[in-house]
């Protein structure tokens, strides 16, 4: 089961909220993901899709009244389902690092951006005050932050919101980690300083070999930045497949549904095609396919019962019936 | 070809603007200390002048704090401007007060971004949309009754969502409400602020069809102020860049995508990923952040980030000029050719 280029394998993971005692919403239901070494796996869906618990749980942040009640997370190998919260604060920020949407609420406003850095690097290396300080300034000449002598010394709220990214990134990278989860990195950011963090980001992953799970709902960043995508409704993965493949060839229906939903700068339409109603709430699934309440496709057995993942070649997955013809994997 | 421009540039002319916008400015105060002086200005809006026709979206891009959001407030006068004059058919509405401007604000209504802080979550739908018709028009309640139930279909919503409150509806379906609470007066233009960019991919491209139908029906002008350009581009007919308080290129949209002249206009364009629709554009990036509206750089706005800027841009600030047709510019590049 477990290969070794992967630098995180999830199987089968299933996140649920336990919201009272006949309420139960499944946001993550049956994820499996992998991702190899130096590579970048896009996460792509609307909001209610289940991303950021996939993400959130793949470093095991998720409070009460939320659980992972099933599945296993291989980092590097190891299944850390199991670990205790004590063996994940020696994992999180070591082995694997988060940058979140807003840096502004990620960063703490009272202490400097030296602060930050330097109890990052303390917390997880056993160097001295002077060399931690030492190394903070390295990491934010590392981000291409200007005069960053003066800014250690600074404020978050000094900064602007690319440059506080820029520490964000700083901060997530001081230990070097093989996997960073980056949530949303840039929809805070505007469209001019979005282009310089993601180049950013990629210069990052070259430079540290690390393996990065991007998690976005702009298909335009996917398509430029990501190598694998996977598309997620109603805390399930949807359609799988390399970035190419995915965008040349869209099969399930929600895709197709959310690429051509677009306007095209290039293929200019005076009506937009749409993806009508909206995502249910993820204590109210339906019976049969998740997306069966939406699709412009769907047949009766849709509503009876849900479709498993379908392979439609080697590297591309669809559920869909529409594929069945193509091998059931996963066992589901 | 130069027949055609021509004869577009005749129609234009023959038509006068709904809107008329000239030299507008809106400065804030920066006050500090106890006695509260003033030690600057933030120039949000900086000497803008255009016009927008009837029937026509012009739509308005620009990163945060190139002053959009404040141009459509003041041309609304929901901010009163520092100097210039808005003009609204024929009539200039700059120094109208409060009562003055009440008659005009059924011809003049907004579309906000955030459709969970606009709508009143103590009202019911019914009540929302029918606040405006008691406050503008005279209407007996079977009128107002029937008007609010109209419009609650044209917006794709059910006349039994009528007596709900809107925490009951998704950002979707609450976008429409105010779409439908700002279109009940029957305005002729409509400044949408930033309309779509709250909301998921899928629910942002019925809004947007929802948009261009009620444009059609209703006969409105509307002014489209978006960070997103491919949603400015499927919305508009022509198209202004803003950036720190001014105009750097308005053209009509196919100018704007096909050839653009500002190094501004093509730093926007670049940054669209083009992975999805694989196109050669000219690349350019710009270095660094936005500079404060507060302390912006002398000369051209753009010259700390530009990567063209020359000795010049650092000292005069340039002119908006005609380059083509129905393209003006303001950049020294294009000055002397």
């Amino acid at each position: 089961m477990q290969s070794n280029s992967n630098i995180l394998q999830i199987e089968k993971l299933q996140t649920y909220f336990y919201i009272s005692d006949n309420k139960v919403a499944k946001a993550v239901d049956g994820v499996s993901l992998s991702i190899k070494q130096g590579e970048t796996l896009a996460l792509v869906g609307e909001s209610g899709s289940g991303k950021s618990m996939t993400a959130l749980s793949t470093l095991k942040l998720i409070n009460r009244p939320g659980k992972i009640v099933g599945g296993s997370i291989y980092l590097n190998g190891v299944d850390i389902v199991s670990k205790t919260e004590k063996e994940m604060e020696s994992i999180r920020g070591n082995e694997m690092a988060m940058i979140f949407q807003e840096p502004m609420t990620a960063l703490n406003p009272v202490f400097t951006i030296g602060n930050q850095l330097v109890e990052m690097i303390r917390r997880h290396k056993k160097v001295s005050k002077k060399q931690a300080f030492e190394r903070a300034i390295e990491l934010l000449r590392i981000v291409d932050i200007p005069r960053p002598d003066e800014i250690i010394h600074e404020y978050p709220h000094q900064l602007s919101g690319g440059m506080r990214q820029r520490v964000m990134i700083a901060i997530a990278i001081s230990c070097e980690p093989k996997l960073l989860i980056a949530d949303e990195p840039t929809t805070a950011l505007d469209v001019t300083i979005q282009g310089q963090i993601l180049d950013l980001l990629l210069e990052m992953q070259k430079k540290f070999n690390m393996s990065i799970l991007l998690i976005t709902h702009d298909l335009g960043v996917v398509a430029k930045y990501a190598d694998e995508v996977a598309v997620m409704y109603g805390g399930q993965v949807v359609e799988q497949a390399p970035v190419k493949q995915l965008m040349n060839e869209p099969n399930h229906p929600y895709t197709v549904g959310l690429m051509s939903s677009l306007p095209s700068i290039k293929n200019p339409k005076n009506r937009l095609e749409t993806i009508d109603g909206t995502i249910p709430p993820a204590y109210d699934f339906p019976l049969g396919c998740r997306f069966s309440t939406r699709c412009s496709q769907v047949m009766d057995r849709c509503i009876q019962a849900p479709p498993a993942l379908y392979s439609l070649r080697d590297d591309h997955d669809v559920r869909c019936f529409l594929y069945e013809e193509g091998v059931a994997i996963n066992g589901d | 070809m130069v027949i055609e421009t021509e004869r577009v540039a005749v129609e234009q002319k023959t038509l006068t603007p709904l809107i008329r916008v000239n030299e507008l400015e809106k400065y804030f105060p920066i006050k500090k200390g106890i006695l509260k002086k003033t030690v600057g200005h933030v120039k949000a809006v900086d000497g803008i002048s255009f016009d927008i026709y009837e029937g026509e979206t012009l739509g308005i891009v620009g990163e945060s704090g190139s002053g959009k959001s404040t141009l459509g407030r003041v041309m609304l006068k929901l901010a009163s401007p520092t100097a210039g004059e808005i003009y609204y058919q024929s009539t200039n509405l700059t120094h109208l007060n409060r009562n003055d401007m009440r008659s005009y604000r059924q011809d003049l209504q907004m579309i906000f971004q955030d459709p969970f802080s606009s709508l009143n979550p103590k009202m019911n739908v019914y009540e929302l949309l029918e606040e405006s018709l008691l406050i503008q028009t005279r209407l007996p309640k079977e009128e107002r009754r029937k008007k609010v139930a109209s419009m609650i279909g044209k917006v794709g919503l059910r006349q039994s969502d009528l007596q709900k409150y809107p925490h009951e509806f998704s950002g979707g379906q609450r976008q429409r409400i105010s779409i439908a609470r700002a279109l009940i007066l029957e305005p002729k233009f409509v400044v949408c602020d930033e309309s779509v960019s709250a909301l998921d991919v899928s629910i942002q491209g019925q809004v947007l069809n929802l948009m261009k139908d009620l444009q059609d029906e209703l006969r409105l002008t509307y002014m489209f102020i978006s960070h997103d350009l491919s949603v400015v581009h499927h919305m508009s007919d022509r198209v202004a860049v803003m950036y720190l308080g001014q105009i750097m290129e308005i053209a009509k949209k196919e100018a704007i995508y096909d050839n653009p002249l500002h190094p501004y206009t093509k730093a926007l364009l670049s940054s669209i990923p083009t992975g999805v629709e694989e196109g050669v554009r000219e690349e350019v990036r710009l270095k660094g952040d936005i500079p404060s509206p507060a302390n912006p750089p002398k000369g051209c706005p753009l010259s700390t980030r530009c990567p063209f800027a020359f000795d010049r841009c650092h000292k005069e600030t340039p002119e908006l000029l005609k380059k083509n047709d129905d393209q003006q510019v303001a950049c020294h590049l294009y000055e002397n050719e």
